[in-house]
């Protein structure tokens, strides 16, 4: 029985082998999906806000997209990951509503969640192999450990690997 | 200290009650019947536990949002299930038949925003008369999608400041059919003082 780990809001996890890691309903949050191929470790983070030292309250580091990844990091190196093996890739960051012609910077925070990550990700050396990010609409994500492959469904909208 | 405790909690509860009732009031005077409805529930979740309101993450739903501006800003969505949309969308249009299940035709979607409206004018009335601050409506916008992925739009603003979601469940009853759903108001961050400062809580 393969293991399915369910990754909440605000929430990250990590599995072996041949887990699968699983979130619901990203919108303007992002799932970033870290995974090292060689001992097949994956973890998966489900984040809601770009940057941690915009917050006051931000204790719950999965919640935050620069404090997440380095949670995630070292969970991974934990659990036998090495971090010059890991590769990322991203989904969600979708815009659910808009204004005609005017665009309120509540309604961008999907973009800016985008923008953080691949900043964080690049300060830490880890390449973004792929993406799938932005439009207007929901996406469920599963991550395979077994082979870093990221499964993207969608209501409308199609499914996809990335 | 937290935002959702106290005097600040009692004022956005009876604000709820105040406003979920004009809100059945305006309902009753556009349709030109009487919409019955319940005692509205205050609702306090964690992230993760608001999803099961609406039947989980994936869940198909319709979200109508809108910005306010003005003294304070922040964000309303009003969300409800299929059936429930449906159930509103037979009262606000006669003799109208619901063709898709996958999505909203031009007249069902500007309908659905009409409700957003009324919704959000009834809450903010109410909100500007229990605090004496000017708030304005922006037009509505309509999206139908995973549960998951527009309730992250109000996760994200209570996200700012802890850890909990505050909504209001409303059930308007016509005859059989009920139309069930969730009314977040969100004022942003800065507006928090300014509230509490209206209220006497702050000096």
């Amino acid at each position: 029985m393969i293991q399915r780990v369910k990754v909440g809001m605000a929430d990250l996890n990590t599995v072996k082998s041949p887990g699968i890691l699983v979130t619901l309903g990203l919108g303007s949050c992002v799932g970033i999906a870290l995974y090292d191929e060689h001992v097949k470790i994956a973890g998966l983070a489900h984040i809601m806000l770009p940057c941690s030292n915009l917050i006051k309250n931000n204790e719950n580091k999965a919640k935050f997209a620069d404090t997440a990844i380095l949670q995630l990091v070292e969970d991974m190196i934990a659990l036998g990951a090495k971090k010059e093996r890991l590769k990322a890739k991203l989904a969600g960051g979708a815009q659910m509503f808009s204004f005609n012609g005017r665009d309120s910077k509540l309604l961008k925070i999907g973009e800016r969640n985008v923008i953080s990550s691949l900043d964080t990700l690049r300060k830490l050396n880890i390449p973004v192999v792929s993406q799938d990010t932005g439009g207007n609409y929901g996406r469920t994500v599963e991550l395979y450990a077994e082979t870093g492959d990221f499964l993207i469904k969608t209501i409308g909208h199609g499914k996809k690997w990335i | 200290m937290t935002f959702l405790d106290g005097i600040y909690l009692d004022a956005l509860k009876e604000v709820g009650n105040i406003g979920a009732g004009t809100a059945a009031t305006s309902l009753s005077k556009l349709l030109n019947r009487r919409v019955n409805m319940n005692v509205p529930e205050i609702k306090i979740l964690s992230f993760n536990e608001v999803e099961t309101v609406v039947g989980g993450a994936e869940k198909l739903v319709a979200g109508i949002y809108l910005e306010f501006i003005g003294d304070i800003q922040g964000t309303i969505l009003y969300i409800l299930d299929r059936d429930s949309a449906n159930n509103l969308l037979r009262l606000l249009i006669p003799n109208h038949c619901i063709k898709s299940q996958f999505g909203f035709s031009p007249i069902e979607s500007s309908a659905l925003r009409e409700v957003g409206n009324i919704l959000a004018s009834a809450y903010l009335g109410s909100l500007s008369t229990f605090t004496g601050l000017f708030v304005k409506p922006s037009i509505p916008d309509l999206a139908y999608d995973m549960a998951g992925a527009i309730l992250s739009v109000p996760l994200i603003e209570f996200g700012q400041i802890g850890e909990q979601a505050f909504f209001i469940e409303t059930i308007f009853i016509d005859g059989l059919d009920r139309i069930k759903g969730n009314f977040f108001l969100i004022p942003n961050i800065d507006s928090y003082p300014i509230i509490l400062k209206s209220l006497g809580v702050l000096k």
